[in-house]
């Protein structure tokens, strides 16, 4: 049995500082207090003094509690047992089952060696167009979702959740609201997700250093999976709240904030969290979507900011639907040269052609006159929010390239499109090709704004 | 190694204060004991009996009392053959050994050799006994991969020496001794293959600094005609997140006309590094024939391991360009991203509690960065060969807004600034360079004036843009609009680069003359148009043209016919209305 300490010198926010020795930096230890027993983490020695993080606050804490260092950092319990279970960001159950305590690991473990990772090649098929067709998400991909709050972004992620063809599901939740806490148990429970899914939840109104701890213990559990094989999703949200604790805690510490109060090494603690993401050359991968809020829908803010240079891409999500112009997936093109062989074709025309609508939009606001080719650039754009954009469209990418065809045949002929004959010729809706064939029109070249063409595009043009 | 030892007192994050008995060294290197683990430290500040220390590990676990044991030593990089195509971290770690080692996972306090002491050079001597020598001379060579690898008298040997032993033409391991050199006092010194040298302090065995006057060639015609690069000089790239910094970076490591490139990825993602050593090995270096990681060492220290080594990665790199320079040969070294070097930096003053500067930056920001671009720079050595360290730095503002300080400290240094910007990136317009932000102070690979032709008709062009979205299409004289459409034809045709492309995607210097020769041509050409939409027609027309144009063969007779045709185009149309 290790010492027990009782000379706590100051209480200052959530972190406490007693006299102790022999003491080991980042280890844990048990308070004792009339409130019951809390976990606190040790953040700084100077000499015999010990400042520790206790994770359900500080409050009813009395300078004559016992503290009892336990000899080892933070850790979880990992089998396959946790499967279907939920617990709050110090490990404890918060579904009544019974607490786990074999084969612990310790979290927040060091880095993956860049030697063994892998390019990633395997894409991730969620149902949703905007992700499949325009930003296709890869396994092993560290995405956050951009989004102001009011926005859905708790029902796509359990949409990406239930559809993704994944092993293991962990969700993380930092600062959830109750409501969206149990709107995600349910949902994952009426999908039959639940028995593959393990839920790490931190809700608004517990002690704000348990937030600071659900990534790690996600990422650490799913890093388990992940060696033996399995393909593992990582769902947090919302990594605004894991920031604004941080910032809680550096400011308590007396930390020199850097910018609008966040601590100096937000990037950092956001990185290594993130980058646990990974496809490893012979093992499982960690695939992880983070919702980050923007602060006034301003993506200068420090959290988004800071998590856009770490994340290999960004989904924007606005006005309920997953913008795509500013949404990007990095590693898409790993991924979509080896679908179907018009899935670039379709993408990069279709974005194309919305772009065209957008200024025509512009233009039309500002009461310029419409061309033909702006009113028919407008119907486009209106099928192409209504049919593809919408969040509520669910179906799987092939039908999502048809459909793709489709909206394009309504609105204009192969080659006011730019598509190149041969794949217009293979793809483009027969019934109308047929049409249009009888009454080809005047050429609209002029019209035709070229996107990022291939060689091959180019050569086929010649 | 000294036995002088500490013992810990304190441990803030990643600094930890020791109690000293004896004398330190400032930035030496100190080891911090637990357990069975020794972890690499730094002392960045001594105050009486307590030295602050830089840990380049996780401290979790080291406890007060521990002990730290003082090396005597300041951080240093082994310098020999074997550096080519080696996979570091920022204290030089081979990666890929440290996985056969540890596995998956990096593990904190293993140090493996730099170089591998068994590996035997076969060495041929270039002096004999009797010369006299000083350090950088060649004491003879090696074959590493493509090159000639030169055995240099050490760096650290500051007198004049006489050679009085020279090892025969054979094989040799790094560490034999290959050559015996007495001082004037009738010291010896034992010289072997390999060589250390303190990373912070520039190599400056060379007789001479000289002017970066010639342009290093990227292959990106955005650059290498409107904002140049020298040998030798020194350039950054700052871009909001998404802007293509880093793809930038991969494209310049792989057509850039230097000998051997180093990459520096500093805290930025693994994937990214991934890429590099994953495909490097496969990709086919045009000038060489050979893989392109013959060329090529990476240093990688990525967001999420130790921060504290993120500013060793750096002088890691230099220091490594610095030694090949001494060869002779021409190093371009790109770090990604120094902004994340800057924060470390601050991390680290912010747990020093020194007074702040700017964003909380350390007020010596400035001057850190300022000597580190200062390591770049074209040399004529003791033998009368010119060897260059040219640096290529991207830059990460906050926010994606320069006016922060380390994009301002960076502009004040380096000789050409890259600036990329979201608007055009949105746009996909790669790369995202802005042609009329960024500036350099080299000289270009074509005509000075017609560069300054081209930026006029851009700069005219994106007035007339700006103008347009007021007033409308139909409110824009037909001079303007032309004007308008010339400036986006440059943009498509000549700045505008698919790095997915073979050809197209990189562009030499003498394809770039001629290409932008009629270019400008073109452009000088008098247009009259009847209506907007005609001059529209025509300059989707010649746009289409001059992208195919891009993707043909350099004089191939696609090549010819298609100018001939381009050529036509604009005279039909010049003579129509004419």
């Amino acid at each position: 049995m290790r010492k027990v300490y009782s000379r706590i010198l100051q209480i200052v926010g959530d972190v406490i500082t007693v006299e102790a020795e022999e003491v080991g930096n980042q280890e844990l230890a048990e308070i004792n207090t009339s409130r019951g027993k809390s976990l606190a983490q040790v953040i700084k020695l100077d000499g015999n003094k010990v400042s520790l993080q206790v994770f359900a606050g500080s409050r009813g804490v009395s300078t004559g509690d016992e503290v009892r260092f336990l000899g080892h950092r933070m850790q979880v319990s990992f089998s396959d047992n946790l499967m279907g279970r939920i617990f709050d960001g110090s490990g404890i159950p918060r579904d009544n089952g019974p607490s786990l305590v074999d084969s612990m690991v310790e979290i927040g473990g060091p880095s993956v060696n860049p030697a063994k990772r892998i390019i990633p090649d395997r894409m991730v098929r969620t149902g949703i167009p905007m992700i499949d067709v325009f930003n296709s998400l890869v396994v092993s991909q560290k995405l956050p979702i951009f989004s102001v709050a009011g926005e859905p972004y708790n029902e796509l992620l359990s949409r990406i959740a239930m559809q993704a063809e994944v092993d293991v599901i962990i969700l993380g939740g930092l600062g959830l609201k109750y409501d969206d806490f149990l709107f995600f148990r349910d949902t994952l429970e009426e999908h039959g997700a639940l028995s593959r899914s393990i839920l790490f939840i931190h809700t608004a109104s517990d002690p704000t250093v348990e937030c600071i701890m659900v990534p790690d213990m996600c990422l650490a559990v799913a890093e388990q999976f992940a060696i033996k094989g399995k393909d593992v999703l990582v769902l947090l949200t919302d990594m605004t709240n894991f920031a604004d604790a941080l910032k809680e805690v550096a400011i308590t510490m007396e930390q020199i904030p850097s910018n609008r109060g966040y601590p100096g090494d937000l990037y950092s603690q956001l990185a290594s969290r993130y980058e646990k993401a990974v496809d490893f050359s012979d093992a499982g991968s960690i695939t992880v979507l983070a919702v980050t809020t923007m602060p006034g829908d301003d993506v200068t803010h420090p959290v988004p900011d800071n998590t856009g240079y770490i994340t290999e891409g960004q989904f924007y999500l606005r006005n309920g639907r997953i913008e795509p112009f500013g949404s990007l997936s990095r590693l898409k093109q790993q991924v979509n040269g080896k679908t179907r062989e018009d899935h670039r074709t379709v993408m990069d025309t279709m974005i194309q052609l919305y772009a065209d609508f957008k200024d025509t939009k512009e233009k039309l606001a500002m009461g310029f006159q419409m061309s033909k080719w702006d009113e028919k650039l407008l119907r486009y754009g209106d099928l192409f929010e209504n049919k593809l954009m919408s969040l509520k469209v669910n179906i799987p990418l092939e039908k999502a390239l048809d459909l793709g065809w489709k909206i394009m045949a309504e609105c204009f002929s192969p080659e006011e499109t730019g598509v190149k004959t041969e794949m217009s010729d293979k793809f483009w809706p027969k019934e109308k090709l047929a049409a249009e064939r009888e009454n080809r029109e005047d050429e609209t070249e002029e019209e035709q704004e070229e996107g990022p063409k291939t060689v091959e595009d180019l050569n086929k043009q010649e | 190694m000294s036995d002088r030892t500490g013992k810990i007192s304190g441990i803030n994050g990643n600094m930890i204060v020791a109690e000293f008995e004896d004398y330190v060294l400032q930035n030496e290197v100190a080891y911090a004991v637990t357990g069975e683990e020794k972890l690499k430290s730094e002392v960045i500040r001594v105050r009486g009996r307590k030295a602050d220390l830089q840990v380049y590990e996780n401290t979790e676990g080291l406890k007060v009392g521990d002990n730290v044991e003082f090396s005597g030593e300041l951080l240093s990089v082994e310098l020999g053959p074997g550096l080519l195509t080696q996979i570091y971290d920022g204290l030089q770690n081979p990666l890929p050994q440290v996985a056969d080692k540890c596995g998956y996972f990096l593990k904190r306090g293993v140090y493996l050799n730099a170089l591998s002491y068994e590996q035997k050079w076969e060495f041929t001597p270039e002096s004999k006994k009797g010369d006299k020598v000083k350090a950088g001379d060649f004491l003879g060579s090696v074959p590493e991969g493509i090159f000639r690898h030169f055995i240099m008298v050490p760096f650290s040997l500051r007198d004049e020496y006489e050679i009085v032993k020279m090892a025969a033409k054979g094989n040799y391991a790094g560490k034999d001794v290959i050559a015996e050199l007495k001082d004037k006092k009738g010291n010896i010194e034992k010289v072997s293959m390999i060589q250390t040298w303190p990373v912070k302090l520039p190599i400056k065995a060379y007789s001479e600094k000289l002017k970066p006057a010639d342009p290093l060639i990227t292959k990106v015609r955005i650059i290498d005609t409107l904002v140049p690069v020298a040998r030798g000089g020194t350039y950054c790239i700052p871009g909001p997140f998404g802007a293509g910094k880093t793809v930038l970076q991969q494209i310049t490591s792989r057509h850039a006309e230097v000998d051997i490139v180093i990459i520096a990825a500093c805290g930025e993602r693994a994937g990214e590094v991934v890429e590099t050593l994953r495909e490097f090995p496969e990709l086919k270096d045009p000038r060489t024939g050979k893989s392109l990681m013959e060329r090529t060492i990476i240093i990688c220290n990525t967001s999420s391991m130790p921060v504290a080594a993120r500013e060793s990665s750096v002088y890691t790199a230099v220091t490594i360009a610095e030694y090949y320079r001494q060869m002779g040969l021409n190093v371009l070294l790109l770090p990604d991203s120094t902004s994340r070097w800057a924060q470390a930096m601050r991390e680290m003053s912010g747990r020093l509690e020194e007074i702040p500067g700017e964003e909380a930056f350390p007020a010596y920001l400035e001057s850190r960065i300022a000597s580190f671009y200062e390591r770049a720079g074209i040399v004529r050595l003791n033998n009368g060969k010119i060897g260059s360290v040219t640096i290529g730095g991207t830059v990460s503002p906050a926010g994606g807004n320069f006016e922060e300080p380390v994009t301002q400290a960076t502009l004040k240094v380096v000789g050409a600034f890259l600036g990329l910007s979201r608007e055009r990136s949105d746009a996909r317009k790669y790369p995202a360079i802005d042609p009329l932000e960024s500036w350099s102070k080299y000289k270009s690979v074509v005509n000075r004036e017609h560069v300054e032709y081209v930026k006029y008709v851009l700069r005219k062009s994106a007035e007339v843009e700006q103008m347009m979205k007021v007033v409308g299409e139909e409110g824009t004289a037909m001079e303007d609009f032309t004007e308008y459409l010339k400036g986006e034809f440059i943009d498509a045709v000549y700045l505008q680069q698919n790095a997915f492309d073979e050809i197209d995607g990189a562009t030499p210097a003498k394809r770039q003359e001629y290409v932008f020769g009629v270019l400008h041509e073109i452009l000088k050409s008098e247009f009259t148009f009847g209506t907007k939409d005609e001059a529209r027609h025509f300059f989707h027309g010649l746009r289409q043209e001059f992208k195919n144009w891009n993707s043909d063969p350099w004089e191939s007779d696609a090549f010819k016919n298609r100018e001939k045709s381009l050529k036509e185009r604009v005279k039909k149309q010049v003579k129509d209305k004419g």
